[in-house]
């Protein structure tokens, strides 16, 4: 039985890691692309930003004072079990997400969308956010959180069976473009790619993609994998590198994630994941302990399964033998 | 910072900025920056022009720099506030304001995310003698955060909240930024727009466009979303 004070202790940890400490895989992407990148506005943009991660952690200070939308990601192991239930979970990460605010300190972004009213600290309806999902033969939950930017470098469109790979290419071109001059995505970014499901999985998806896969994962499907390297190429080759300066930084990575869609229809979502791409990962065992991380780890077989329904590794070698 | 720095100019200015100063600036320059400056976005746009309140202090006095940001701040102990990072929001939405906004206060330096267009540059930014300063990669949150000494003062804190408030920083080497706008209304943006733009039809060659278009759709792709 996980004690609750632990999933508080933990969504508190991740939002401050978030905010200050960039992943090593996003690091490591940058730092390659500054030795490919040819134009000198833009490679000095890019070593600026090296230069912001090393302030951020020194200080213990934010890297990116726009906090976006902090949101949270759990998954919960079939066998795990917290004394407050799923309720008392949603209350810890809404309790975490206020204290981290004032603390780290994040700014207060959340306002209502009408009135603008706020109450300073990141939480509202429907604020922050909590995708759910599962995970079969586990007994600890994860948790991740990520702060993604909030307005620009995203956008959805109902694509059709016959407009095919160009489709895809053409649309991924037009979003990475619109929002890529004077760098309004803040690019160089993880760029996510959502095929398929209905328009709001196609998002979901899309988004998941960009924001809790690492740089370098590819798409276990070899041909998905192999159109997410051609993507990548296609972005780094439009010419525009970070702040839409001329050069080559654009796309430190390209994920695609697919949904089974309509037989009419291949809705199609772009996301772009920030030059502070902000995302920190916390297991909670059994036991109480807790482990951080900077990989979610989302995107595990099961969450990808087509099939009515899901053997456990004991279930196939038995049904083999 | 890297041996890429050395390809371009750099200036460390002292504020208020003077007209002097301002003339040796050039779009791609790296800019620095110590004394005082001051945030203001919508909230206090539509508050002094709009809904025609009186600034808060004789501004003119204090800082001619005006920062498009709103801080990660919360309260310390000690009274004031604790700046963790700073980071610039899009400038483009609030052009509307701003020729009366330089009229009103004086103010010679924009900073802010991503410039303007480049004809509120020749058509507001000039005529006042003022130039535009983009901050570097959105953003450089803590390095801009170091540069803040002290929270000289904040106002309409409790009506605007932290993002909308009016902060007044005293900084020290406070940058980097980038000039993108001169005093000619020369803009380093819209250069490389025009270099990038020049590219863009050869990337879409032998795609077919969708079955489906969107409402309003252009296919200029040198045109902007903003």
């Amino acid at each position: 039985m996980i004690a609750n004070r632990k999933i508080e202790e933990a969504a508190y940890q991740i939002m401050t890691n978030a905010a200050i400490d960039i992943p090593q895989d996003y690091l490591d992407g940058i730092k390659g692309m500054i030795d490919l990148e040819q134009g000198d506005l833009s490679a000095f943009v890019l070593q600026s930003m090296v230069d912001n991660w090393e302030a951020a952690t020194e200080d213990r200070r934010p890297m990116c004072a726009d906090t976006g939308l902090p949101r949270y990601y759990v998954k919960v192991g079939n066998e795990a079990r917290v004394d407050a239930g799923f309720v008392g979970i949603e209350k810890s990460l809404r309790s975490a997400t206020a204290r981290a605010t004032n603390d780290v300190p994040l700014r207060p972004n959340r306002v209502h969308p009408l009135w603008r009213t706020e109450h300073n600290n990141n939480v509202g309806i429907n604020a922050p956010e909590v995708e759910w999902s599962f995970e079969p033969g586990a007994d600890w939950v994860d948790i991740t959180t990520v702060h993604k930017g909030g307005l620009f470098g995203t956008d959805y469109r109902m694509l059709f069976p016959g407009d095919g790979i160009d489709g895809i290419k053409r649309f991924y071109l037009d979003t990475l473009i619109a929002f890529g001059k004077r760098g309004l995505a803040c690019q160089p970014a993880i760029v996510g790619v959502g095929l398929g499901g209905s328009k709001d999985t196609c998002m979901q998806l899309g988004k998941q993609a960009a924001c809790l896969r690492t740089v370098g994962d590819r798409n276990p499907d070899p041909e998905i994998a192999a159109l997410e390297k051609e993507l990548k190429e296609i972005g780094n080759k439009i010419g525009m590198g970070a702040m839409g300066f001329i050069g080559s930084s654009m796309v430190v990575d390209c994920h695609i994630e697919v949904g089974h869609t309509h037989t009419g229809g291949m809705p199609m979502s772009v996301h772009t994941f920030c030059l502070s791409s902000r995302r920190a990962t916390a297991r909670i065992y059994a036991d109480g302990s807790i482990a951080y991380r900077t990989d979610p780890q989302w995107f595990t077989p099961y969450m990808r399964r087509e099939t009515i329904g899901w053997e456990t590794a004991e279930e196939i070698s038995s049904n083999s033998a | 910072m890297g041996n890429r720095r050395g390809n371009l100019k750099q200036f460390r200015l002292k504020l208020p900025v003077t007209a002097e100063d301002l003339a040796q600036l050039e779009p791609g320059a790296v800019v620095f920056l110590d004394g005082v400056v001051y945030t203001a976005r919508e909230g206090v746009y539509k508050r002094v022009l709009e809904d025609k309140q009186d600034l808060p202090l004789d501004l003119t006095a204090v800082s001619n720099v005006n920062f498009h940001c709103s801080p990660a701040a919360a309260p310390d102990a000690e009274g004031s506030y604790r700046i963790g990072g700073v980071t610039a929001t899009a400038s483009f939405r609030f052009s509307k304001w701003m020729d009366e906004w330089l009229t009103r206060t004086g103010t010679k330096i924009i900073i802010g995310k991503g410039g303007m267009p480049r004809e509120a540059y020749c058509d507001i930014l000039v005529p006042h003698g003022a130039v535009y300063l983009t901050t570097v990669g959105y953003g450089t949150g803590a390095l801009l955060g170091r540069g803040i000494k002290r929270v000289r003062d904040v106002h309409w804190l409790d009506d605007l909240g932290i993002a909308q408030a009016m902060w007044l920083f005293e900084v020290e080497n406070f940058g980097p930024f980038i000039v993108d706008s001169d005093l000619n209304g020369n803009s380093l943006f819209a250069a490389h727009g025009d270099e990038i733009n020049a590219g863009l039809a050869h990337l879409y060659e032998g795609l077919r466009p969708p079955a489906l278009r969107r409402y309003g759709e252009t296919d200029d792709r040198k045109r902007e979303v903003m």
